[in-house]
């Protein structure tokens, strides 16, 4: 109870202080919409990361969801905001259950480098049919009515940051609930034993098919809430560096509980932001240097370490391939 | 009476390696098999074969009536074959609960997806199976902290949480102190018997195979040759020569 209880205060207070920050300063809504649609999409890359597969492709998902909200934006400017999003999330599964049935077949660096393969050829395809996708300029999305009400700039932010925050409390608590369900731990069973779970009766394949599929309509919904608060999707959406810093943002948030996902996008919006203010010409460094430090004393990411600390840590709290420190050290 | 399990010239070579040769063999409802043969001889290679981890290059397997011959593990198990491994295969960073709990799960076919593990399957059954293989004091811990002779254990009762007809255990014994051999076969004979299986296991420890076997089959370069009562076997000639080592 009392780690439950730790995890929902720091989900309300770190809710109220996007809410305060948002409304008090109207220019950081966009940075805190982007940080929770980082946020959400990296809940998609964690489920991957709990059956031990760490995909370098999974920005496609956001950029094939972007760019249906964009033409579909563009066909009909009458469609809700709302219907924009789900289009986007539905053809980011379609794309997922597709793709998925091939990358499902293999592990490791294969699994990786395989979904990554396939963003690059999507990324030039977008590139290269200017006429239709826009090329690298991308395709700008008017601002489209939410529930059949119309707002200006700052009410639509204000409303899309509301919207997105609840989004994010509400998939944190979906995801976090399907890590704990026999789909979730038959999914983290993939990272230690596969031969097992085919002597269970059970298909590997198809229970790490069931995952991608999830991670990819995560990822298709951090897409299309992005499209919709930059107005804008370009081939950037879904560049190999986007999935990366997904993967980073995993690693450094911890795969462990599903609030890890948005801690790690909230350090890695801060780091960037102060970085842009004052340290321009050596972001990535710092970026760099961050992830080491976290690497080096919180293999498990933040949350590991904040439940580690509480001495609250779960069965399982780490990144592939790592334990729990407070684990070895119990036995 | 008809065969649990039955196989008819059943044949496997990797290249020049002859691993399983004609093999015509048949298990009962109810018999509790030890297969005994040296490193080498085939024996894990069969178990391969009548699980679907390996397809024969001829022959049949029939398990309950039906034939099994290539068909996936998963689908085989699903039929009531259970197996455990000479190299347990656990789930190593579950807790020793959610290993029994993951397998309870798989057995009613569909995994929830937002029901919590531990409120889908029947919490009685976990903890009354954790007791049966004595591992009710560790239920908590991870898997992967258990020493080789629980770790075994563990193996087993996954394995029979799917309420399987027939249990292949795949050198139970090995890897364990030769002192705690004994316990560990009669805290797994224990969870057998209370469960109906009937079990094959390979086994090289001859006080093992006597003590907990109703029939012994003895394996010699992919064939069968020897099967019957433990004594008459064990006593056997091409058994003392070739697998024990006494003739």
């Amino acid at each position: 109870m009392a780690r439950l209880f730790d995890i929902r205060l720091l989900t309300i207070a770190g809710s109220l202080l996007c809410l305060i920050l948002g409304l008090a300063f109207p220019w950081s809504k966009t940075p805190i919409i982007v940080g929770l649609c980082f946020g959400i999409a990296t809940l998609g890359v964690a489920a991957m990361v709990r059956a031990g597969q760490v995909s370098f492709g999974h920005a496609m998902y956001a950029c094939i969801a972007g760019y249906t909200v964009a033409f579909l934006a563009r066909t009909w400017p009458q469609l809700d905001g709302l219907l924009l999003i789900l289009a986007g999330v539905g053809a980011s599964l379609v794309a997922g259950a597709v793709i998925g049935v091939f990358v499902v077949r293999y592990r490791g660096i294969f699994f990786g480098m395989l979904n990554l393969a396939i963003s690059m050829v999507l990324y030039s395809m977008i590139g290269k049919f200017y006429s239709v996708t826009g090329g690298t300029d991308g395709l700008r999305i008017n601002r489209p009515t939410l529930l059949g009400m119309e707002f200006e700039r700052a009410g639509f932010e204000t409303v899309l940051l509301v919207g997105t925050l609840f989004a994010a409390i509400g998939l944190g608590v979906l995801v976090q609930r399907y890590f704990q369900s026999a789909s979730g731990e038959a999914l983290a069973g993939i990272k230690t034993n596969e031969t097992r779970l085919e002597y269970l009766g059970l298909s590997a394949r198809r229970v790490l098919w069931n995952g991608y599929l999830f991670s990819a309509g995560l990822v298709g919904l951090s897409g299309a809430l992005f499209a919709m608060v930059q107005g804008l999707v370009t081939p950037d959406m879904g560049s190999w560096l986007r999935s990366g810093e997904f993967v980073f943002i995993a690693i450094l948030g911890g795969s462990g509980h599903a609030i890890g996902a948005f801690l790690g996008a909230a350090v890695f919006e801060l780091v960037k932001l102060f970085a842009a203010a004052y340290m321009t010409g050596v972001w990535q460094m710092l970026l760099g240097i961050t992830l080491i430090v976290v690497i080096l004393v919180a293999p498990e990411g933040i949350i590991g370490l904040l439940m580690r600390k509480s001495a609250l840590t779960g069965p399982r709290s780490g990144i592939p391939g790592r334990q729990s420190p407070t684990r070895r050290a119990e036995h | 009476m008809d065969a649990l399990i039955r196989t008819e010239d059943l044949s496997l070579s990797f290249g020049g390696v002859v691993a399983a040769e004609g093999i015509d063999f048949r298990l009962d409802v109810g018999e509790r098999l030890a297969v005994i043969g040296q490193n080498g001889a085939g024996k894990t290679t069969f178990i391969n074969i009548c699980t679907g981890f390996l397809k024969p290059t001829r022959g049949r397997v029939w398990f309950d009536g039906k034939d099994v011959t290539g068909m996936e593990p998963r689908h085989i198990v699903r039929l009531g074959l259970g197996r455990s491994f000479q190299l347990p295969q656990l789930f190593l960073e579950h807790t020793v609960r959610q290993c029994l709990e993951i397998s309870a799960a798989a057995r009613q076919g569909k995994l929830s997806f937002l029901k919590p593990l531990a409120r889908s399957v029947d919490a009685r059954e976990i903890e009354h199976t954790l007791e049966l293989v004595g591992l009710r004091e560790r239920g908590s811990e991870l898997a992967s902290s258990l020493p080789e002779g629980q770790r075994k254990l563990l193996d087993v009762a996954m394995a029979l949480m799917l309420n399987p007809k027939l249990l292949i255990m795949d050198e139970p014994t090995s890897g364990v102190a030769s002192e705690d051999k004994h316990d560990l076969m009669a805290t797994l004979m224990r969870a057998l018997d209370e469960r109906k299986v009937t079990s094959w296991f390979v086994e090289h420890d001859v006080d093992i195979v006597s003590r907990y076997a109703t029939r012994v089959a003895a394996w010699i370069a992919g064939k069968v040759a020897a099967d019957g009562p433990p004594a008459e076997v064990l006593a056997s000639e091409a058994v003392r020569r070739e697998i024990l080592g006494t003739a």
